[in-house]
């Protein structure tokens, strides 16, 4: 008996493995497109709910729009008549030919029409520049910074606002107008308000009580009014303080205003970015001997706004769209242009507004929704490096 | 005529400017109102290997982060090579450059690669040309028996090869002294060995060096002096053999007698 009850104990324990087993594909119901109908569309009665509630809502908004844009669209004609349902005899879409008529107002405001070559090039050498930038296998990146913050802003600014000495006539920036005056804020907000908004970043984790101070009221203050204070303040409040002779360009002005603002907005994305990094980077970049510019340049900084990419983008968006608020300091960007060819009689009818809110809608989602892939396909390529 | 001078750079560790490494007198230091370290005297000669043990709390880490100022300290003194830490940055400068540190967590920087981890202090803070830092880099990487892995990112490696390039990446700066900070807590058993390997390697050329850690094996196999440390003071040291078989203090007996079963 105590023999049997010792066998058994030997027979329950003793376990060697023979022979490892290898690795085998996953059955096939975890794959295929089938599979992932199935699993990710119908998996429950709610799922399937949802599926078809989803689906009949697509069908309906791009029945609506598709109708509007293309099928019910007035494709020709020279003014308001050709857009109107008395003339058509049905139901009227978009007003296309009003569009082509004010295309080169959206597009160069008053920009006087013999001079309208600078604004062209100025689109071009930008276009070059920021595929030079975002390029990632360009040739000479190093140059294309050069270009990109150094030649770009001073060449852009000697070509579109003139310098009579090389024959450029002077354009006054009153003048300057539509998604001229877009692109114009937009860039040079994304271009200023990053190196700012990272200064600002450290002086607020900096030691020194000073700097810190000032950073975090610089910041705090902007955060804590509108924009459209802001710009208000520069277009109306400067004026009563600074002779007029002296008083800085309003489109200037505006520039400045934007910038400062996305600054700070930047200032607290960084900040959130460094304080994700551990304190372990700080420590092993100053044991290896680097000094805090060398490790902020090359250990901490390119962590942290690697970490920010989607905050920074979501940023630069907001302050792309945000332009178009110089509108109420009688600035004329893209939108404003809009507006009043929107109300200009030769053009009014029930669908003009609803086709320049549709066209101007168009370009914001088409140059916000490409920051947004890049940045998407930026954090794609970062995270190879972390891959396990 | 560059390859001996690319030799003499990468053979011994590199020559101390003083007989004594590192000499620390009265250290105190507080956390807030925390007495952590209670005045440390230690006296480190070129060429030492000290093992700092104890238990946890006892400020053995503060301690070693003190002597490349990782760490302020409150009172006292501490000069590395005749380089006293105050609160002038260029001190502090210099003295990181000659001291190596290795951490538990391995602090690898993980968006660049092994190569450029290694190779960055050298060319940014020694101004060495790329091309040399990258052959020093190797033959250490060579060294601490990973050459292979120099164009991965350091998630791609084990605990044990990371902290290996931990190693490498203190040895490219040719340090004179080396710190290691608990380099086996956060390693899986069968990859503790190879770290102490590569650590045993360096004592061997002569390397001056401060451990913390509770490899006991190690300490008696490499250190010539055990320092154990409770309640942010020097309790008891003394020579490996020593130390370890006839312990004076109460409490290093009680550590010895929990650690070693």
């Amino acid at each position: 008996m105590t023999m049997a009850e010792g066998d058994l104990a030997v027979t329950e324990f003793r376990f060697v493995q023979s022979q490892y087993l290898t690795a085998q594909p996953p059955p096939a119901r975890m794959t295929g497109a089938l599979a992932w109908v199935r699993a990710n569309l119908l998996s429950t009665p709610f799922n399937i709910a949802l599926t078809v509630v989803v689906l009949a809502l697509v069908v309906w908004i791009l029945y609506g729009v598709i109708g509007f844009l293309l099928v019910d669209a007035v494709w020709t004609g020279s003014d308001r008549t050709a857009c109107l349902m008395s003339t058509v005899h049905h139901e009227v879409g978009a007003c296309w030919p009003f569009v082509k008529d004010r295309l080169a107002y959206f597009t160069y405001g008053s920009y006087p029409i013999p001079q309208r070559w600078r604004v062209d090039l100025f689109f071009a050498l930008l276009a070059v520049g920021v595929g030079w930038l975002l390029w990632l296998r360009a040739p000479r990146r190093d140059l294309g910074m050069v270009y990109f913050f150094i030649v770009l802003p001073v060449v852009s600014f000697i070509l579109l606002h003139g310098f009579a000495a090389i024959g450029l006539p002077v354009v006054d920036t009153v003048l300057w107008g539509g998604v001229l005056v877009t692109i114009v804020l937009a860039s040079v907000g994304i271009v200023v308000s990053l190196p700012i908004g990272i200064v600002l970043a450290l002086g607020r984790r900096s030691r020194m009580p000073i700097v810190r101070f000032s950073s975090s009221v610089f910041i705090e203050f902007v955060r804590g009014v509108p924009l459209i204070t802001v710009l208000f303040m520069a277009s109306v409040m400067l004026p009563l303080f600074v002779p007029q002779q002296y008083e800085p360009d309003k489109l200037l002005r505006a520039m400045i205003g934007i910038a400062l603002f996305a600054s700070a907005y930047m200032a607290e994305v960084v900040r959130a970015g460094l304080q994700a990094i551990p304190k372990g980077q700080y420590e092993g970049a100053m044991a290896v001997g680097l000094n805090y510019p060398l490790m902020m340049r090359f250990i901490i900084l390119p962590q942290a706004l690697r970490v920010t990419i989607p905050n920074i983008v979501n940023t630069y968006i907001g302050l792309f769209k945000d332009t178009s608020l110089v509108t109420i300091i009688g600035i004329f960007d893209l939108l404003n242009t809009v507006e009043v060819s929107r109300v200009d009689p030769k053009w009014a009818t029930p669908v003009t507004s609803t086709t320049g809110y549709a066209v101007a809608a168009m370009f914001y989602l088409v140059f916000c929704y490409g920051m947004s892939r890049y940045a998407r396909a930026t954090e794609a390529r970062l995270r190879q490096g972390d891959k396990r | 005529m560059t390859m001996t001078i690319q030799r003499n750079a990468v053979g011994k560790p590199a020559r101390l400017s003083n007989p004594v490494a590192v000499d620390i007198v009265k250290l105190n230091k507080w956390f807030g109102s925390f007495h952590v370290l209670r005045d440390i005297d230690l006296r480190v000669m070129g060429g030492e290997r000290i093992v700092i043990c104890g238990p946890s709390g006892s400020g053995k880490s503060t301690m070693i982060r003190c002597i490349n100022r990782l760490e302020e300290h409150q009172s006292g003194r501490i000069v590395v090579d005749g380089v006293e830490l105050t609160n002038d940055l260029k001190k502090v400068d210099e003295v990181r450059r000659e001291v190596g540190m290795v951490f538990q967590h391995f602090n690898l920087f993980p968006h660049l690669t092994v190569l450029e981890n290694c190779t960055l202090a050298p060319i940014w803070v020694r101004k060495m040309p790329k091309q040399q830092a990258e052959e020093i880099a190797l033959h250490y990487l060579e060294r601490v028996k990973i050459p292979e892995q120099a164009n991965k990112y350091p998630g791609q490696l084990s605990g044990g090869q990371q902290q290996r390039v931990a190693i490498a990446r203190a040895l490219c700066m040719s340090p004179k002294i080396m710190l290691f900070d608990e380099p086996t807590s956060a390693l899986d058993p069968e990859m503790v060995k190879e770290v102490l390997d590569t650590m045993v390697s360096l004592a061997e050329d002569g390397m001056t060096m401060l451990c913390v850690t509770h490899e006991m094996g190690f300490a008696r196999e490499v250190a010539n002096r055990i320092v154990f440390m409770d309640e942010g003071q020097i309790v008891e040291s003394n020579a490996p053999e020593a130390f370890f078989n006839h312990p004076e203090h109460a409490r290093t007996k009680l550590f010895l007698s929990q650690i070693l079963r």
